[in-house]
């Protein structure tokens, strides 16, 4: 599998180590060079400086030719664009983006594009992890 | 008219004094504490502090009821974002975003961004227009009306030299609006005879341009090549 990720953060740069891993070929862009020390030494997969909002460097990163696309930057508004233009210009089959802010990750999902929510996800966790706690008997 | 604008830049600032004098109202959101601080004294209750990208600072604005909301932040992500919320989630009738950046028009134009304005393209296309020998450029685009305004220069050897303007074989959907002779404009009646050195202005449809060059400029000359580079330009 032919895999872009855009930003080099922690959720970036754990994804692109653990793709090539399981041997799939990663390009992540990042618009920062210094980012790309969290990939650690002799990492096997592509790194592209570069901001993806322009179509060039994704044509560059290869995203014609692209299985899936993944934009973990720490901007939701970038993540969302980068995402729709790779899945609405370029086709690419499988266009995720990160979305921190449950509201604008609930209107684009709405709308197809494929936006993964952790502010959500924390917060059913949360409800869940406090649901679970056990009443105390002695009660006040 | 009620206008929601996002971004008290100089953009921002300036769309709501000119709103002031023609007696709209208008609700300014700026995100950057020290210009909102700024502003307020001059704005008053008609400048709200937030993030113009969020929904509930969108709603506190009172997008539910605008009639046009203009994105004029210097973040071209953020433009798109408020264009589509807009859009998407709000209905509203009319979108208008700046494009900081042209290498970005694509991207308001894939999301069908009601209409753009890009201070680097427009200053591109003023100094084609100043330059003598520029035999083609594209001067203004209503995207939503399909409809754009162009210049195209008419050249001693050009088919439309020395002809009436009526007997101009013209492509459909092209129509000869003014012509820029000496400094001064004039209404293109059809018995107007068109002169070398005459820069005509035209309305058409998108999608004419290259039909509306083969009318104008001679084929076969360098100019081909300079007029296709403006359109590539254009639809790159």
């Amino acid at each position: 599998m032919y895999v872009i990720i855009v930003g080099c953060g922690r959720v970036g740069s754990g994804m692109a180590k653990q793709l090539v891993d399981e041997g799939h070929d990663v390009v992540v862009v990042d618009e920062d060079p210094s980012s790309f020390r969290l990939l650690g030494g002799g990492f096997p997969g592509h790194c592209l400086v570069g901001a993806a909002l322009d179509w060039d460097v994704l044509r560059q990163a290869g995203i014609e030719g692209a299985d899936a696309f993944a934009s973990a930057t720490d901007g939701d508004n970038t993540n969302i664009v980068c995402a729709l233009i790779a899945w609405r210009a370029f086709e690419v089959p499988c266009a995720i983006a990160r979305v921190y802010d449950p509201l604008r990750a609930r209107v684009f999902a709405k709308h197809g594009l494929h936006t993964i929510c952790p502010t959500e996800q924390a917060r059913v966790m949360m409800m869940d992890a406090v649901h679970a706690c056990p009443i105390s008997t002695t009660g006040e | 008219m009620f206008v929601v604008i996002v971004g008290a830049g100089k953009v921002g600032l300036n769309v709501a004094r000119s709103l002031t004098h023609m007696g709209h109202e208008f609700i300014v959101i700026e995100q950057r504490r020290s210009r909102y601080d700024l502003l307020r004294p001059e704005l008053e209750e008609r400048l709200l502090f937030g993030d113009g990208t969020e929904m509930w600072v969108l709603e506190e604005a009172g997008i539910v009821r605008c009639d046009l909301i203009v994105a004029v932040t210097g973040d071209d992500e953020d433009n798109v974002i408020i264009a589509q919320l807009a859009k998407l989630e709000y209905n509203v009738p009319k979108v208008v975003a700046r494009v900081n950046n042209p290498r970005n028009q694509p991207t308001f134009d894939l999301l069908d961004v009601d209409a753009t304005v890009c201070a680097a393209t427009m200053m591109i296309s003023m100094i084609q227009h100043e330059l003598p020998s520029h035999q083609f450029v594209p001067l203004l685009s209503l995207k939503r009306e399909n409809m754009e305004v162009v210049e195209i220069e008419v050249s001693e050897d050009s088919p439309s030299a020395h002809l009436e303007i009526k007997d101009i074989r013209l492509p459909d959907g092209v129509l000869v609006s003014a012509i820029l002779r000496g400094g001064t404009a004039l209404l293109a009646r059809g018995s107007e005879v068109l002169l070398p050195g005459d820069q005509v202005l035209c309305l058409l449809a998108p999608g004419k341009e290259k039909e509306l060059i083969r009318s104008f400029l001679p084929s076969r000359k360098p100019e081909d090549v300079q007029a296709q580079a403006s359109i590539d330009t254009i639809n790159e």
